[in-house]
């Protein structure tokens, strides 16, 4: 019994990448995860992940910070403590709008944000969970849960022909951990 | 895919040959993992002189109360205003930049996003600290807060536009730093993968333990497009608020519907300006000509020629509606600007404002860097003119002849203005060296497209219309960063 854990196939150029991915694929063979220093586009659905949701996330707090701040404004300006300016009348809407429109997108912004960092487990302070140090440089990589998925030296072989510079037998899975 | 060709007949975002991926890191970390250069500590010295007399100014002002200024009764607003609106319109250039352009799909923001929204926020920063320090008794800056007093159940009036500018500014620094520190993620992961020891554990807590996984990256451009999409909007509405300071009064000069496009198109217009007289200066101490190329200088450039144009309509404008409003305080007004006593400070506007950026009409000009530069200088003093004219002007002759007044600022008011300038470059020459100026993951997308070198392959292997090819050679010879004899024999 081998003690790899991951195979890692790392490609310096993002199309041989995506062969790589195929390749893998056409032979059934599951892939954990991949690791780019930029945004590849259509490896999403490749790899068949579905849309991100963080939208309807952002609508939703856009939503509750218009609600929150036009009910304060509603309620120490109209409710609590009416003003007389002139004798025009207090719930006066076009003076709400900025302020609505500001914290809609206040709550938009920071609301998808931190629901993106909690989803995505990114806070200050959480243990870098990288396989290879080069994935955020300049190399692309194709992680691959060794268990399960043998022999190995047949996905090493898949991963070099679609043009791997490296394959790479880790025994631990993350490197990043001192 | 990453990888389609772009058209050979636009004009390459990065330059240089051998461009690789972890030339890009290399080149762009350079200032960021190595000790500084000289001309970093010249600057970073006159900058912090600069700051430490903007501490003074601000200490003595705090300590004694406004009394240290030059205002009179007359003339309540002068430089503080004049440098707040001067700040906040310089900010909005970084994201226009990072929002407006993303929207649009203009590629040639990748390169410059980073250092100009990091310019965003420094520039609120300097403003902020004129709100606070023109409320004479900064400790009781919480009374712009929606709080129950101590007197009462009085609220804040809801009414002002004073409060609205509070929460436009607070809504618009904390939104543009939650933009500008997620775009940094990736970035600041690529160091902390590269670093050794405490730099690591540093960069490693900054980096919120970033991976580049296909979800992260995925969930990061749904992110990154969602900001940009209610960014715009945001900073659009910032400046306009900013104006309604102004239009809301009944003051001559100040009473006008035109206020929020035209303090829009000036904010963009001096932004860009700012923008152009940092990263003229940042790309070459940084070596960065191959990121931040020709094609961005020009780019910029026309938009401050044509923001410079809106700006020049909206004046002549004005000065129109003065007339056409047949109000005789509103005509007096804008007569007294052009010709009374602060004539000077008028015509200074109009020269630098209007007049200067036409000459962006002339290629030769625009593609000039050291000309670049120096208009960027010229159009940074007009615009703050122009907030002095609009404020002073409007201010110093009020309805009452008695009460006539001039502004003579003080020492304090210089130091305060000054030393704001000082603060400024001071954030901006650290923020250069401890994090990535430039955006390194989305220059990384253009390699395979939109480089000089992907173009000069798709020639070398033929089949492209050769009328295009030799457009796309002319297009090349403005640029610094491109040697031209390589294409002689192609």
């Amino acid at each position: 019994m081998s003690k790899t854990k991951f195979i890692l196939g790392c490609f310096d150029d993002p199309d041989e990448m995506m062969h790589g991915i195929e390749n893998l694929q056409k032979n059934s063979i599951p892939i954990y995860d991949v690791y780019t220093p930029m945004p590849i586009h259509g490896i999403e659905a490749k790899l068949g992940i579905k849309d991100s949701r963080l939208g309807y996330a952002a609508f939703c707090f856009g939503c509750l910070g218009a609600c929150v701040i036009f009910s304060i404004v509603y309620y120490t300006l109209v409710h609590d403590w009416p003003m007389n300016v002139g004798g025009k009348p207090s719930f006066s809407i076009p003076n709400f709008v900025p302020f609505t429109f500001e914290w809609t997108i206040l709550f938009t912004a920071f609301g998808m944000t931190f629901t993106f960092f909690a989803a995505t487990h990114l806070f200050p302070g959480r243990a870098p969970r990288v396989m290879d140090l080069r994935a955020t440089d300049d190399r692309f990589i194709i992680a691959v849960d060794a268990k399960g998925n043998i022999p190995h030296d047949d996905i090493t072989s898949l991963l070099k022909d679609a043009g791997a510079v490296e394959v790479k037998h880790n025994e631990r899975k993350y490197v990043s951990y001192e | 895919m990453a990888s389609h060709s772009e058209s050979i007949i636009r004009e390459p975002l990065i330059t240089g040959k051998d461009i690789t991926y972890a030339r890009i890191t290399n080149e762009v970390l350079l200032p960021v993992e190595n000790k500084p250069n000289k001309a970093w500590w010249i600057g970073f010295t006159v900058a912090a002189l600069g700051a430490m007399l903007w501490v003074v100014s601000i200490s003595y002002t705090f300590w004694t109360g406004l009394g240290t200024w030059g205002l009179n009764k007359t003339v309540g607003w002068a430089w503080d205003i004049t440098g707040f609106v001067w700040w906040v319109g310089i900010g909005h250039a970084g994201t226009l930049i990072s929002a407006v352009l993303l929207i649009f799909r203009q590629n040639w923001r990748n390169s410059i996003n980073r250092s100009a929204e990091a310019m965003t926020i420094f520039a609120v920063i300097c403003a902020a600290t004129y709100i606070v320090a023109h409320m004479g008794r900064p400790w009781l800056a919480y009374f712009t807060l929606p709080l129950p007093n101590q007197y009462g159940s009085l609220w804040v009036n809801w009414n002002s536009a004073l409060m609205m500018d509070v929460f436009a500014i607070s809504t618009y620094f904390s939104v543009s730093l939650v933009f500008w520190y997620t775009g940094l993620l990736p970035d600041i992961a690529s160091i902390r993968d590269r670093a050794s020891g405490l730099r690591r554990r540093i960069y490693s807590v900054l980096s919120f333990g970033w991976t580049g996984s296909v979800k992260t990256w995925q969930r990061f451009e749904t992110v990154s497009l969602i900001l940009a999409g209610i960014s715009t909007p945001l900073v659009l509405s910032v400046h306009t608020i900013v104006s309604f300071d102004f239009a809301t009064s009944l003051e001559p000069g100040w009473h006008t519907t035109i206020f929020p496009p035209y303090f829009v198109a000036g904010a963009i217009f001096s932004g860009f300006a700012m923008v152009q007289t940092l990263l003229l200066v940042t790309r070459k101490v940084l070596g960065l000509e191959n990121y931040i190329t020709m094609f961005h200088i020009e780019s910029m450039n026309k938009i401050i020629m044509l923001t410079g144009s809106i700006v020049g309509v909206a004046y002549i404008t004005e000065f129109f509606i003065a007339w056409y409003s047949q109000v005789e305080y509103e005509q007096y007004a804008f007569i007294n600007r052009a010709t009374g006593p602060y004539w000077w400070a008028y015509w200074s506007m109009m020269s630098c404002n209007v007049i200067s950026p036409q000459l962006f009409w002339s290629k030769k000009l625009r593609t000039s860097i050291k000309f670049s530069w120096v208009l960027s200088i010229v159009v940074n003093i007009g615009m703050w003119f122009e907030r002095f004219v609009i404020i002073v002007t409007s201010l110093h002759r009020d309805y009452i002849p008695s009460s006539w007044a001039m502004f003579y600022p003080t020492w304090v008011d210089v130091g305060v203005f000054v030393g704001s300038i000082g603060v400024f470059f001071t954030l901006f020459l650290l923020f250069i060296r401890v994090l990535p100026s430039v955006a390194m993951a989305e220059v990384k997308l253009l390699v395979k497209t939109s480089s000089e070198q992907a173009k000069k392959k798709l020639i070398d292997e033929g089949h492209l219309d050769p009328a295009h090819v030799q457009y796309y050679k002319e297009s090349l010879i403005k640029y610094d960063s491109v040697d031209m004899s390589d294409y002689e024999k192609v």
